[in-house]
């Protein structure tokens, strides 16, 4: 699912995506706190990936970067 | 001096998958956004191709298969869609499906408007139409090898149970190293590989554990 709209807003999904990464979450986890298939946590991780939301984080998952806190509207 | 000109190589046709074979990766935009062949490792795929949104048959074959996908769920299968429309027209037919006949799409559609997974996977047949993709389905396990294949032509629906049936007996044949028998269900008995030498089949003969007719038909329950 995009996670970014044309205008540049978070959708809903990428939200709450993006809110349980404040913590360091694998794809697994992810997948069965959201409900939501492995193919398509895997996809939105990509996308958040690229746009600079999100990175691996060193003990594996994925973590939330500075952007993803901003557009999250949390300080960094 | 004259210029010789080469005519091109011809073009070397895509080798198609075939049973056995590694599902050939791709990134297409779909109904859900990007997504990759790779995202589905570890899940159960039965990717399927129709001719084209809009039009009859594809819409009896998408109930069919939308309806199955919670029960496909439980069996750690996923469903995807591919057809040559754009991923504006995938997104109207699904909301006309859903709002006509009141079943939800819940699973993504490929938009291959260039064809591309279409030629990976030899989707479009030729003889059956050049412009649009055939009735196809593979089912490709957990490892993204392909392990069963399914065509049909453009004037011939599927049957989703069927196909329900295939990913429940390749299953089967997974998890309990056996092969199943013409129209195998959950709760039938499973066919025991025969035997490979001569005191494996007088051996088999003798297994209690299994009803057979001769030494090389067996079965057993699971």
């Amino acid at each position: 699912m995009a996670c970014i709209t044309a205008e540049g807003v978070l959708t809903e999904s990428a939200r709450q995506l993006l809110e349980l990464l404040e913590t360091p979450r694998t794809v697994d986890e992810i997948a069965s706190t959201l409900g939501r298939p492995l193919f398509q946590v895997r996809a939105s991780l990509r996308e958040m990936t690229d746009a600079g939301l999100v990175v691996a984080a060193a003990e594996g998952g994925h973590v939330l970067t500075e952007e993803g806190l901003t557009q999250l509207g949390v300080p960094a | 001096m004259e210029i010789v000109r080469q005519s091109p190589e011809p073009q070397a046709a895509p080798r198609l998958p075939r049973l056995g074979d590694t599902a050939p990766p791709f990134e297409a935009v779909t109904t859900f956004g990007k997504l990759r062949l790779e995202d589905f490792k570890g899940s159960w795929l039965v990717l399927f191709s129709h001719p084209a949104d809009f039009t009859p048959v594809c819409t009896t074959e998408f109930m069919a298969f939308a309806k199955a996908h919670p029960e496909l769920r439980k069996m750690n299968c996923e469903l995807l869609g591919l057809s040559v429309d754009s991923v504006y027209s995938h997104i109207a037919w699904a909301r006309n499906v859903e709002e006509k006949m009141g079943v939800e799409v819940t699973f993504p559609i490929i938009a291959d408007l260039n064809k591309e997974v279409a030629t990976l996977y030899g989707m479009v047949m030729p003889s059956d139409s050049t412009t649009e993709t055939s009735r196809c389905v593979f089912i490709i396990d957990p490892e993204q090898k392909v392990r069963a294949m399914i065509y049909y032509p453009l004037t011939t629906g599927r049957n989703v149970e069927e196909i329900i049936r295939a990913v429940r007996a390749l299953q089967a044949t997974d998890e309990h190293g056996v092969a199943t028998p013409e129209g195998w269900q959950p709760g039938d008995e499973v066919i025991v590989p025969p035997p490979q030498t001569q005191e494996a089949a007088a051996e088999r003969v003798g297994d209690g554990s299994v009803a057979c007719k001769d030494w090389y038909f067996c079965k057993k329950a699971i």
